[in-house]
């Protein structure tokens, strides 16, 4: 029996629309809707695309919910389940940053968006933080700084654009052999 | 050509984000503020506390906006196209490929190796939004805006939609 439409974009939908905070939060909700509320696929394939779909550049939230799609119901099950991850919140963004910019004279307003800079900056500031983690956990703290420090001196003081960094570490990784996950379970036992 | 820019600006900025949507929040404003000049790091700023208190993906929503902003439907559709179809179509193409050597060191490294480097355009973005509220609230609203949202957000864990809802209360009453 073929899978409902309807049900490809409820999925996707709520999946979404109860995701606060980015594209990672809306991760579990989306593997509640697949595996356990439509069963579309075990588990474990879930897990195996997800974890090849974060090898790769992008937004995960749309990567995984453009590619459940397809496999669900081809090209137009791919085109429903994207159309339900982002259109309701791409509109929600227009109605209110158009509300925002309409009312920009009144003092008020002004008053919010500038109080809104410095939460911006928090988060930005923690999700730097989290990064930074995940990284000295993945390659240890000393590659880490390394590869920071370059990065500073790469896009802050010469000012080159980030893609050239990015695609010599590109380079880099597909050149070194070295399995951090393997020295990681050796320290482990 | 806008919808040529629109798309550039995206497709760039995604393709470059290893690590996900927020990943290519910094390349996104690297594009949009500094090559374009559509908006002021302020203005930017606005989408990204907005994006974070909307429930969704944020490269999406920063796409759409922008889009819709600079050039209607159409530069929405555009701008959402360069986002989500060029990682899309490279999951689809190589997740076989991927699947028969997911276990090798190589392809686990690639975002192992961008990971330190995003961090440092985070971090670049973050500094940026600072500045920027020092100049325009001063040093003692920023440190009262700051410590309280890392507290209730990383501390209490409370959602970012309240945080920015309190947020934008104490502007509207006190930053008037």
């Amino acid at each position: 029996m073929k899978v409902k439409y309807r049900d490809i974009f409820m999925a996707f939908f709520r999946a979404g629309l109860l995701g606060f905070g980015g594209g990672l939060s809306a991760i579990p909700l989306m593997h509640r809707e697949v595996v356990k509320v439509y069963k579309w696929m075990g588990d474990e394939e879930f897990s195996d695309i997800l974890a090849l779909a974060n090898t790769l550049p992008g937004p995960i939230n749309t990567k995984m919910s453009g590619y459940l799609g397809y496999r669900v119901r081809g090209i137009p099950g791919m085109l429903v389940a994207l159309v339900g991850t982002v259109v309701p919140t791409v509109i929600l963004m227009i109605v209110f940053l158009t509300a925002l910019n309409a009312y920009k004279d009144k003092p008020w307003v002004q008053g919010m968006s500038k109080a809104v800079v410095t939460v911006a900056g928090v988060m930005l500031g923690m999700l730097t933080w989290g990064f930074v983690k995940k990284s000295i956990e993945a390659i240890g703290w000393l590659l880490t700084m390394i590869v920071m420090a370059a990065g500073v001196v790469v896009m802050v003081v010469l000012g080159i654009h980030p893609a050239f960094l990015i695609g010599a570490l590109l380079a880099i990784a597909l050149l070194t052999k070295k399995d951090f996950d393997q020295k990681k379970q050796e320290h482990a036992s | 050509m806008i919808y040529w820019k629109l798309f550039l600006a995206n497709l760039i900025a995604n393709l470059l984000g290893y690590g996900g949507g927020p990943a290519s929040v910094p390349l996104l404003e690297h594009e949009v503020v500094d090559r374009y000049h559509w908006y002021s790091v302020h203005e930017f700023s606005e989408m990204v506390a907005v994006g974070n208190a909307l429930p969704g993906p944020i490269a999406p929503e920063l796409a759409g906006y922008i889009g819709f902003d600079k050039a209607g439907v159409l530069g929405a559709t555009v701008a959402l196209f360069a986002t989500i179809a060029p990682s899309l179509i490279l999951l689809m193409m190589l997740l076989g490929l991927l699947m028969r050597n997911r276990n090798s060191p190589k392809v686990k490294n690639m975002t192992k190796f961008v990971r330190p480097a995003i961090a440092v355009l985070l971090a670049m973005v973050a500094f940026d939004f600072f500045a920027n509220a020092y100049h325009t609230i001063g040093i003692i609203h920023v440190l009262m805006i700051s410590i309280a949202s890392f507290f209730l957000l990383e501390r209490w864990g409370i959602s970012p939609v309240y945080v920015i809802c309190g947020a934008l209360l104490y502007g509207a009453i006190f930053l008037r």
